[in-house]
């Protein structure tokens, strides 16, 4: 087991090392970054001092040695339009990108395995088929259609949810949350939807294929045989062997959950990352974008990794050499 | 004639399957209007000769306001909403099938070759899958946009590839990791056969129908994603029609209760991919053989 966790871990790394590259030649090449700091009519010399300041003369490997190094360090550089450093600035959105996420990823864990279950004990009846009928429509409508229904009926026409921001929050040392106020909560229940849609619609179905299996089992029919109570069989018996692959689906849709936020948080101009890198994007804030795509993939990788460990120690049935 | 078995057992279990017959009807309409564009539309909406701005905005011609060539009203540069839609499932369904086409014969080539051969290029194509599969699709595709300044398009079908390819790369792997060990893989091998034939004429036909699982759900995908990057300004440009930017173009009235700008381009959108997706699930439920014991 310990080879196994020190192999992820290098795993993890070489990846991380490949994202980082990419990101190196995005930060040198992808627009000029000595014409965004020294400005349209800088001079020439102005530019050299700028070219000379930034470490841009220097050959390319130690270009990116120092890119390593730096970034190492949590030291990406500094915006080119608000001139203050690249990390601080996203990791100051970070809180309202993580209650987002997690508030969706939970109300998509547990509506979608248990509207699964349920699919899965009865699947010809008529409501349930209504639910598989709006699965079907979960994964079909793309996410910031979702979000812009949403708006038109809850805050248009019903006014009932605010439409845009986060509302009313409440500073705790360094994290400023929206989930101690009303108002905080009213705002975030449409983008959490939202953001939660596909991914119950997904573990829904997951579930409830995962159950279909298990339920034809011996060992399932046996339990039944013996009069176990409905309940236990169930949740107990069925759903926990069903709930491990379902767990790793989850784990493993952390990169889509980060993928949409940035489509939910522009819609609903939620105060998070993904506003933050649209923007960048568009303004050409290289530091900005790398930082992002930096720390996402950091993100990723790491809970790609705890995943895989924690599938290694629950399933007795896989043995890494 | 074992293929020929199978291919008339799907046939008739599609005739028998209501709902794969729907969806694919519903393709079907689709692609027809995506061919038929022009003969089908009043306008061409990007033809600034066939645009007025004096009919900008106006309501489905059941409203009151409503005109006649403006079926479904019109959008804030006076383009029919019915017509632009009708151009817009036209680059969706391009860049659908475009990707399908081009990551399908990419990945399934890879795919094919790492599982045949194994070594390093199945450790480097696994690796690809799993590091672009943590990444997902959305996030890659997303990312590659906003950083390439160049938008169209081929652009569009290209960064989808990139990030899409190692789902067939992926299926086709497994599928040939297990054909592989059937008798009559090893039978061609003793009768001599040379690599290219096993690979072409054995490996491909045989282990190919899990693939056409990925296709089916594929095209979806690079439909929705499509209108996804569009919507977020790094897809197509403004010049071209999509339905995702008709629907950013439509979210800036939503407070004027301008909802046909909305509402009839994300129907299409969502019509479209339920109907790919309805054919997806049955062919899953066909070509799953876990599942056949039901």
């Amino acid at each position: 087991m310990a080879t196994y966790i020190a192999k992820r871990l290098i795993q993890g790394l070489v990846v991380l090392l490949g994202v980082s590259m990419i990101c190196f030649i995005i930060f040198r090449y992808m627009g000029d970054p000595v014409l965004t700091m020294a400005g349209k009519y800088a001079t020439f010399q102005e530019r050299e001092e700028v070219r000379r300041a930034l470490g841009l003369d220097k050959p390319t490997y130690v270009q990116y040695a120092r890119f390593i190094w730096n970034a190492a360090h949590g030291n990406f550089g500094k915006s080119y339009i608000s001139r203050v450093p690249a990390l601080g600035l996203i990791l100051e959105r970070f809180p309202a990108t993580f209650e987002l996420a997690t508030t969706a990823t939970l109300l998509a864990f547990l509506m979608g395995v248990g509207l699964g279950v349920l699919v899965a004990l009865k699947p010809r009846a008529w409501q349930n088929r209504l639910i598989m009928a709006g699965s079907l429509g979960g994964i079909s409508m793309p996410t910031f259609l979702i979000g812009i229904l949403l708006i038109m009926i809850f805050a248009v026409y019903a006014g009932v949810l605010p439409p845009f921001g986060r509302g009313q929050t409440v500073t705790i040392g360094f994290w400023r949350t929206g989930l101690l106020t009303v108002d905080g909560w009213k705002h975030l229940i449409m983008p959490a939807v939202t953001l939660a849609t596909f991914q119950l619609a997904v573990l829904l179905r997951l579930t409830r294929a995962g159950m279909r299996e298990v339920l034809t089992e011996d060992y399932i029919k046996t339990a039944w045989a013996k009069g176990l109570p409905p309940l236990k069989v169930i949740f107990k018996h069925a759903l926990r062997n069903v709930l491990i692959p379902v767990v790793t689906v989850a784990g493993l849709q952390f990169g889509e959950v980060i993928a949409y936020s940035i489509v939910t948080e522009t819609i609903f101009q939620w105060p998070g990352m993904g506003n933050l890198i649209l923007t960048s994007i568009f303004e050409s804030d290289q530091p900005v974008v790398v930082t992002y795509i930096m720390l996402a993939a950091f993100m990723i990788i790491s809970i790609n990794t705890i995943v895989d460990i924690l599938y290694a120690i629950l399933n007795p049935k896989i043995r890494y050499a | 004639m074992r293929e020929r078995r199978i291919k008339s057992k799907l046939l008739s279990s599609f005739l028998h399957d209501p709902s794969a017959m729907l969806g694919s009807v519903i393709v079907a309409l689709f692609i027809f209007a995506a061919v038929a564009a022009p003969w089908i539309t009043p306008q061409n909406p990007y033809d600034l000769k066939a645009v007025s701005l004096e009919h900008f905005l106006t309501p489905p011609i059941w409203m009151k306001g409503g005109q006649t060539p403006y079926v479904l009203g019109t959008d804030d540069q006076g383009r029919g909403i019915y017509s632009t839609i009708v151009y817009g499932c036209r680059t969706s369904i391009i860049v659908g099938f475009g990707v399908v086409l081009l990551a399908g014969s990419f990945g399934v080539t890879m795919g094919l070759l790492a599982g045949y051969y194994g070594g390093w290029l199945d450790i480097v194509v696994m690796r690809c899958a799993d590091t672009l599969f943590s990444f997902s699709t959305t996030l890659m595709a997303f990312l590659l946009m906003g950083v390439l300044k160049q938008r169209g398009i081929v652009t569009v079908i290209l960064a989808i590839c990139l990030a899409d390819w190692v789902r067939y790369a992926r299926t086709m792997r497994g599928s040939v990791l297990e054909v592989k060990e059937a008798a009559y893989i090893m039978a061609a091998k003793a009768t001599g056969a040379r690599d290219w034939r096993l690979l072409l004429r054995h490996l491909l036909p045989n282990a190919i129908p899990p693939v056409m699982v990925v296709v089916a759900v594929d095209l979806g995908v690079a439909i929705m994603l499509e209108a996804t990057l569009s919507f977020l300004g790094v897809g197509v440009p403004m010049t071209q029609p999509s339905l995702g930017m008709m629907i950013a173009i439509g979210k800036n009235y939503i407070y004027a209760g301008m909802w046909w700008m909305i509402v009839f381009p994300g129907l299409a959108l969502v019509m479209l991919v339920v109907g790919i997706n309805l054919f997806a699930d049955w062919l899953r439920e066909e070509l799953n053989p876990k599942l056949e014991r039901r």
